[in-house]
């Protein structure tokens, strides 16, 4: 993803909620359902249209206090972008 | 196994179909309901439904789908909407479009409605005519504009069978004007109407490869745009569907008159006996009935899907097919290569054939209508 203004957001066909029977998030869409994990999950709440996904990447590193984690946050955007999960 | 372990190796439900009647104005020849459904014309409540909805959520189940017969006929579907966005269910709407006016579209997207999903018969005004018994071609295609001037994600849903197969590039076509989100070209699957239909709707083995082919040509150059599901059909396959995802494993329907269903064609299992949410509570029907926990795990397996590497992927395939194809419901699903019954797939394909080329006699097609529903109710008329 070499686009650096690029701002993903949730798509309108795919809602995000945590499940308390599953103890996980999960993204409901039409007659289907996504079971996330904790990572997967956290990179999605952050996809709001308003943050790019170099602020994305290190609101993920403080809040985690973590670092180099740009490599597979981008990996996981891609496959998000090729399902359809964010725009 | 102990009670115990049962309980803890039983996941929640995730899906919670709600059948709410088998009132229709459509008479489609494939229709999957009971055949026997005049019989029975019970129906849950308005309070009965939103208590089914509220157990549903505390015990997990997060999809909710209102489907019937055509869920329009019940007037309390608003209210039932807007209670299942309350309970933070994502609501799907499952319809003919039949009775889907302006007014109840804007409702029912103010009360949180999430998606809808519209079936057509088919891309012509003729055969989707024909198939459904009525004149509602134009109507639907009315009813597909407004569902998008609303904006909801929809779900264009079309039966294949061999009358409208030759058709799927225009059927795509068709999704595409309209501007659909998910095309499902559903394969007729065999079970209650379609059963007794058999003969007239079984395609001929060409006739799949050319519309395969062409969903494929389609999906390459439409990419995200749309995405098109194919549900394969299942006579023409060798390892059977993972049908339901297994039996009581993350799928609850509730009948009109209140019986819970590990599936939708479940109660063409005669041995098995269906709990009713008036009189028993959800949770109990999920982990403790006879009825969902009968198919659940492997140990009621025989061969040769006990020793099968695959068990656990197609769990034997599906229990009522086993039973409307062998006359036992633990027996593999003969779609299966691995069934002893799998060859007899192959005759019943080249006997709708040979009575497609006029080698022997047809019976008449069979509409879904109460007239023909109650003959069945009477004569409890043997349909292989």
């Amino acid at each position: 993803m070499t686009d650096t203004a690029y701002k993903p957001k949730l798509s309108r066909l795919f809602r995000l909620q945590w499940e308390e029977a599953q103890s996980k998030y999960v993204l409901l869409y039409p007659e289907g359902m996504v079971q996330l994990n904790q990572s997967a999950a956290e990179i999605l709440k952050r996809c709001d249209g308003q943050r790019d996904v170099v602020t994305i990447v290190s609101d993920l590193e403080q809040a985690f206090s973590m670092t180099g984690l740009a490599n597979d946050i981008n990996e996981f955007l891609d496959i998000a972008r090729e399902r359809g999960w964010i725009v | 196994m102990s009670e115990q372990t049962r309980i803890e190796s039983v996941r929640p439900p995730l899906w919670l179909l709600a059948e709410l009647t088998y009132r229709c104005p459509l008479h489609c020849v494939f229709c999957y309901n009971p055949l026997d459904y005049a019989a029975n014309r019970n129906e849950l409540n308005t309070a009965q439904w939103i208590d089914v909805m509220r157990q549903a959520r505390r015990l997990g189940a997060a999809q909710l789908g209102f489907s019937g017969g055509e869920p329009l006929m019940r007037d309390d579907l608003e209210e039932l909407i807007g209670e299942g966005h309350e309970l933070g269910y994502y609501t799907n709407l499952i319809t003919s479009g039949v009775g889907l006016t302006e007014a109840r579209l804007a409702r029912m997207k103010e009360l949180g409605l999430d998606h809808i999903q519209l079936s057509f018969q088919d891309s012509t005004k003729e055969m989707n005519d024909f198939l459904s018994s009525t004149k509602t071609f134009d109507l639907k295609s009315h009813v597909a504009k407004l569902i998008k001037q609303y904006d909801y994600p929809m779900v264009l849903n079309v039966v294949l069978h061999r009358h409208n197969l030759d058709h799927v590039g225009r059927i795509i076509d068709m999704a595409v004007a309209m501007d659909v989100e998910y095309l499902e070209l559903a394969n007729t699957q065999y079970y209650g109407w379609a059963q007794v239909n058999r003969v007239h709707l079984v395609p001929t083995r060409e006739q799949l490869q050319r519309a395969e082919a062409a969903v494929n040509e389609y999906r390459v150059k439409l990419g995200n745009k749309m995405r098109i599901l194919f549900v394969v059909p299942d006579y023409f396959e060798e390892r059977p569907k993972a049908c339901m995802n297994g039996w009581g494993a993350v799928f609850l329907a509730i009948a009109p008159d209140g019986s819970a269903l590990p599936c939708h064609a479940a109660k063409t299992l005669p041995e098995l006996e269906f709990p009713n949410v008036a009189t028993h509570n959800l949770h109990d029907i999920w982990y403790n009935s006879d009825a969902f926990n009968r198919y659940r795990g492997d140990s009621w397996m025989k061969e040769p899907c006990r020793t099968c590497p695959d068990k656990q992927k197609d769990f034997g395939g599906c229990r009522c097919q086993a039973y409307a194809l062998t006359g036992a419901a633990e027996n593999a699903d003969p779609v299966c290569g691995k069934s002893p019954h799998h060859g007899e797939l192959q005759t019943i394909v080249l006997q709708a054939q040979a009575a497609r080329m006029g080698q022997t006699q047809e019976q008449p097609i069979l509409f879904r209508n109460n007239a023909n529903s109650v003959r069945f109710r009477d004569t409890k008329v043997e349909v292989l």
